[in-house]
């Protein structure tokens, strides 16, 4: 199957022809918002981070810019610095180098201020649109779309409806020679056996085991057990019997194919098929890991519902429930409801799902670009001294 | 119409129901060609699980086609599935 979609110098597929703005650090987040409001064409993406950080941290968010701000679905991006922060925009720059990602930089205090950077950015940032303007989308194979599955604001028909209509839409993209990801590692703890059952490889089983058990061992040091009372005594009542079930609802999104590979928060995959992101479950700091990860589109599904987008890639909204559907209309893209109302099966919306997918790849708007939603933040593993 | 319960894979073992199901009525469910129906022998709440087919002592109890835990007990096709006849499999600590 194919999709339209705009081939990048460097050889990757973006479903989206963005111009973005963005600070390397908190101290410029203004002058860049400043920046793409002074030209509608483009889009902005702010966040607290850019200093202090050190080790692994630095590592993450370094990452996480880079696979952001590289991201096929941004043809062209300018990097705004203060000029005295850990990450500025040359470090960010050096990387998108290796990827040959086009870029311009510029920074507050090299620039004399704020009104001059704006000045400086704004220039720089039209020579952008101008080229981004003359790239047109081609055909393109499905197998070549990475898409990201995240959940949020799950309630009791997630794991019956919604999670697996996105598994049956996982699948189909799988079947199709595509990439799924998928994330949240505290939502799979209990479901390690299973999972690591499913891996391609001893080495990859061994992984699933390793980054469940240390996001356990996380929650352990901050003095929380959160196995030791799962499923919870409201679970149980909801009608959830063990720690595999609950898992089970929430991995479902991932489908039933082989785990090929698991990576890192914001970690590009090197194998096709399905992936696990090791990730936070914050709803839009997980979608940032999914964008730096590769993610061309984001199937988000969500019970009580949720409003949320991001700068550059599209958030299809799955809703579990009729109710919620009703309710958030003009937030949700496809109704998984409709499979307890008796008008539709996992398989049904799941390829509707999946058909959804390679529209709005396509170019088709979810409700949440229509909207303006541009959520965005960078999941920082901290300290920050 | 709406629908009284859910099987989400051809493997399982139990079905979940999607509103209160009283004990005598008859549930059907299904994937594609793949149709079971079972009577209640027991009321099954919103959200819980049912057996499909009996289910023997020590069994895997499967749903999402895959083990959620083992029958501690034998339960009968139209049983109330949950805690009192389930086990989890996992953070067993005498059980490791």
């Amino acid at each position: 199957m194919k999709f339209l979609g705009y081939r990048r110098g460097n050889g990757t597929v973006g479903t989206r022809n963005h111009v973005l703005i963005f600070p390397t650090i908190v101290c410029s987040a203004t002058v860049a918002q400043m920046i793409s409001n002074k030209l509608p064409g483009t889009v902005y993406a702010i966040h607290g981070c850019g200093c202090g950080h050190v080790g692994e941290d630095k590592e993450q968010v370094l990452r996480t810019m880079v696979g952001f701000t590289g991201h096929p679905n941004v043809a062209g991006v300018l990097l705004v610095g203060n000029g005295c922060e850990l990450i500025t925009p040359e470090v960010v720059a050096g990387e998108l180098a290796k990827i040959g990602q086009r870029l311009e930089t510029v920074s507050v205090q090299e620039a004399g201020g704020t009104t001059k950077c704006v000045e400086q950015g704004t220039r720089l940032a039209e020579k952008l649109l101008r080229e981004a303007s003359g790239m047109n989308r081609e055909s393109v194979d499905c197998s070549e779309l990475i898409l990201g599955l995240e959940c949020g604001g799950s309630d009791a028909f997630s794991g019956l409806t919604a999670n697996p209509a996105a598994g049956v839409a996982s699948d189909l993209l799988v079947a199709e020679g595509g990439t799924a990801i998928f994330t949240e590692t505290t939502e799979m703890l209990g479901a390690e056996h299973i999972l690591a059952k499913r891996a391609a490889d001893a080495g990859v089983g061994k992984k699933v085991y390793e980054r469940i058990a240390a996001a356990e061992d996380k929650a352990k040091s901050m003095g929380m057990d959160i196995r030791g009372s799962q499923p919870s005594p409201g679970n149980i009542e909801g009608g959830l019997t063990t720690i595999e079930e609950k898992s089970l609802g929430c991995i479902r999104k991932g489908g039933n194919t082989r785990i090929m590979q698991v990576v890192k928060y914001a970690e590009r995959p090197a194998k096709r098929g399905l992936v696990i992101m090791d990730g936070t479950a914050l709803d839009v700091h997980s979608n940032t890991g999914l964008i730096a990860s590769g993610a061309q589109v984001i199937v988000f599904t969500t019970g009580r519902g949720t409003p949320v987008g991001t700068p550059t890639v599209p958030v299809i909204k799955v809703s579990t429930n009729s109710t919620t559907y009703q309710r958030m209309q003009e937030n949700i893209d496809v109704n998984a409801g409709v499979i307890i109302d008796g008008e539709g099966t996992l398989q049904s919306v799941g390829q509707r799902i999946f058909k959804e997918i390679v529209e709005v790849a396509s170019g088709k708007l979810t409700k949440a670009e229509i909207l303006g939603h541009r959520e965005f933040d960078i999941h920082s593993l901290g300290p920050v001294l | 119409m709406q629908k009284k319960a859910i099987l989400i894979d051809k493997k399982d073992n139990v079905a979940t129901a999607l509103c209160e199901l009283n004990k005598g009525d008859s549930i059907d469910v299904g994937i594609e060609d793949h149709a079971v129906t079972t009577v209640l022998s027991q009321d099954i709440p919103f959200g819980h699980k049912y057996a499909l087919k009996d289910i023997g002592q020590g069994e895997a109890v499967v749903k999402y086609g895959e083990a959620i835990g083992l029958a501690t007990q034998a339960i009968r096709q139209g049983e109330h599935v949950h805690i009192h006849n389930v086990e989890s499999q996992k953070g067993r600590g005498d059980k490791r």
